[in-house]
């Protein structure tokens, strides 16, 4: 599996902490499918002070990587003051990277997130970009500083899972060597077997989860599905065909009428 | 345990005030200490919403949420407080009819509603919201009548209520209801900030709690009669208990618009804020540790769940029965 800014993780699995039902239901959900990657909204859940500090300190018992977001920003300003905070308060650099530019589709402006990188990886940050599948997009990003990208598979709570395969496998053609993250969009598990089977190295997922009947069992399952789309891809699969060819040879067998 | 008859409880909101009402019920002697006095704005339960809705709940709640909570309705009945039976509805604009089926499948106790159900139950709603969930069973009442009543009647019955720090008594068992102020005993409580406005309209009448589902802006709405309805309300990990931010105003009062545009002339009354207590889990706990008895994380559940906590506590306190929802204190 590729390194995220030199660190490797023990999962593909990313898991969002918003909408779980409780607390221990969200630390449930990231003990039964191992994930390795926590994210956390800065924005509106700590408002700068001591205040989600219960919330906080309950993520970092899980153990996992944080990486807090910049959820809810609608400018390259808003979301660098963000970045900037989320650093103090995690004590890490890492930072999503989400500049909203539509409240409505939640879809990330291109123009304001290209600004947002270059500021922040100029100031050191590790910065994984919310973005569309846009080739020209990525090409900004990786010029702007940023070591990975993480495409959506469509727009944030849908659940639509990969709606552009054509332009999220040309992605992955143009920059084989990017650490890539399937960053929201997904509903089901097998759309993350899918994401991985095309050569996308993670998922990051919340609502999928969060939103399930049982959400534990659900992140289980988008762990399993990794899992197989990830060894899918380690086995490189057979080519589709028109053709149709048996698996057991007709020669030589018996006739029956 | 020898059970002693006299009790001191420490937090004179929903929790203090339930725990108190039912061992005084059963004959115990009961003080109540508060230093900021009788039930204001100082206490969380004074912004609550006053819905009895254990099924609605269970869309997100655990099991004991829903049992617990059909309790609730009956008790305040019992105590002498105005329980509006006349159930919940709960509705989806037509983009997010998906949010209505997930949350029929969570839940119990409903029925599908149409258009011309919805314009039976809602006629202001009609032609609004074309599909809807109507709990039939379901109560609400207004919390600050509530609040008000339980005080009088314990009042009634003899006890003190204070804000004076009470000299100390050894023989009286304390009882600790503070809600999110116990953090300093409690370190796994933690606050969940909430949100909520009061509106004046008399363009507009509800006969029930109507719940607008939305995947990024829920919203419910309460009559409290007379044009007044009470708008609710935010769910963010904080335990800041002041500060209401546009943001939330704005989400709570354009969902409120889009579900009736007569909210748009609506007078604005108050915006609330404050932070409700909460265990990792969500769910209330009685704990017993050094001598003192704690009743606390109601979270969201207030008046759906004190009923119940309060009728665990007066069992424990004067039979020793372990109550479901005691868990042993780790510090």
């Amino acid at each position: 599996m590729k390194q995220f800014y030199g660190t490797s993780l023990s999962s593909p699995l990313m898991l969002g902490t918003a909408l779980y039902p409780s607390p221990a239901i969200l630390a449930d959900a990231f003990v039964k499918s191992g994930a390795s990657v926590a994210t956390v909204s800065v924005r509106r859940e700590a408002a700068g002070d001591a205040a989600g500090d219960a919330f906080f300190q309950l993520i970092r018992k899980l153990g996992v990587h944080i990486l807090p977001n910049t959820a809810g920003c609608h400018t390259a300003s808003e979301a660098i003051t963000t970045a900037q905070m989320a650093r103090e308060l995690f004590e890490t650099d890492w930072i999503k990277l989400e500049v909203i530019g539509h409240a409505d589709s939640l879809q990330p402006d291109p123009f304001q997130l290209v600004d947002a990188a270059r500021t922040l990886c100029a100031e050191g940050f590790k910065v994984f970009p919310y973005m569309t599948e846009d080739l020209i997009l990525a090409d900004r990003l990786l010029d702007a500083g940023c070591d990975v990208l993480m495409p959506w598979g469509a727009p944030i709570g849908t659940g639509l899972g990969l709606v552009n395969l054509y332009g999220l496998r040309a992605l992955r053609a143009a920059y084989p060597d990017v650490p890539m993250v399937i960053d929201a969009g997904l509903g089901v598990p097998s759309q993350a077997a899918q994401a991985l089977e095309i050569g996308f190295d993670a998922i990051l997922l919340n609502t999928a989860v969060a939103k399930a009947g049982n959400p534990a069992v659900m992140a289980e399952a988008f762990a399993k599905a990794c899992e197989a789309g990830y060894l899918g891809r380690y086995a490189d699969p057979m080519e589709p065909r028109d053709m149709a060819a048996p698996s057991t040879p007709v020669l030589g067998k018996a006739f029956l009428e | 345990m020898s059970a002693p008859v006299s009790f001191h409880i420490h937090g004179a909101g929903v929790a203090g005030l339930c725990v108190a009402t039912a061992l005084v019920a059963r004959g115990a002697q009961v003080s109540l200490y508060d230093p900021n006095g009788l039930p204001d704005t100082h206490c969380c339960s004074w912004w609550a919403g006053g819905m009895l809705a254990p099924f609605c709940e269970g869309e997100a709640a655990e099991e004991p949420v829903i049992r617990l909570g059909q309790k609730a309705a009956s008790w305040w009945q019992k105590q002498g407080v105005d329980v509006v039976q006349k159930g919940s509805l709960v509705v989806a604009l037509a983009r997010d009819k998906s949010e209505l089926t997930r949350f029929a499948r969570r839940t119990e106790q409903h029925q599908n509603v149409d258009e011309d159900g919805i314009a039976a139950l809602e006629p202001d709603l009609a032609g609004r919201v074309r599909q809807g969930l109507f709990f039939e069973t379901e109560a609400h009442l207004s919390p600050r009548d509530a609040l008000k009543k339980l005080t009088e009647n314990l009042i009634s019955a003899g006890v003190t209520i204070s804000s004076e720090v009470p000299a100390s008594n050894p023989s009286s068992q304390l009882i600790d209801c503070r809600g999110l102020s116990a953090q300093d005993a409690l370190r796994d409580l933690r606050g969940v900030k909430g949100e909520m406005l009061v509106l004046h309209s008399k363009d507009i009448t509800l006969s029930r709690p109507v719940r607008m589902l939305h995947p990024r802006h829920p919203l419910y709405i309460v009559p409290r009669g007379d044009g007044i309805f009470m708008l609710g309300a935010t769910q963010i990990e904080s335990s800041d208990r002041t500060r209401a931010t546009v943001r939330s105003v704005l989400e709570l009062l354009s969902a409120a618009f889009a579900l009736h545009p007569a909210f748009g002339e609506a007078e604005i009354l108050e915006i609330g804020v404050d932070a409700r207590p909460a265990f990792p889990d969500n769910l209330p706990r009685i704990r017993h540790h050094n001598n003192i008895i704690y009743a606390n994380g109601l979270f969201r559940h207030g008046f759906l769940l004190a009923p119940a906590l309060a009728e665990m506590t007066a069992d424990y306190c004067l039979t020793g029965k372990q109550p479901e929802v005691m868990d042993e204190y780790l510090g």
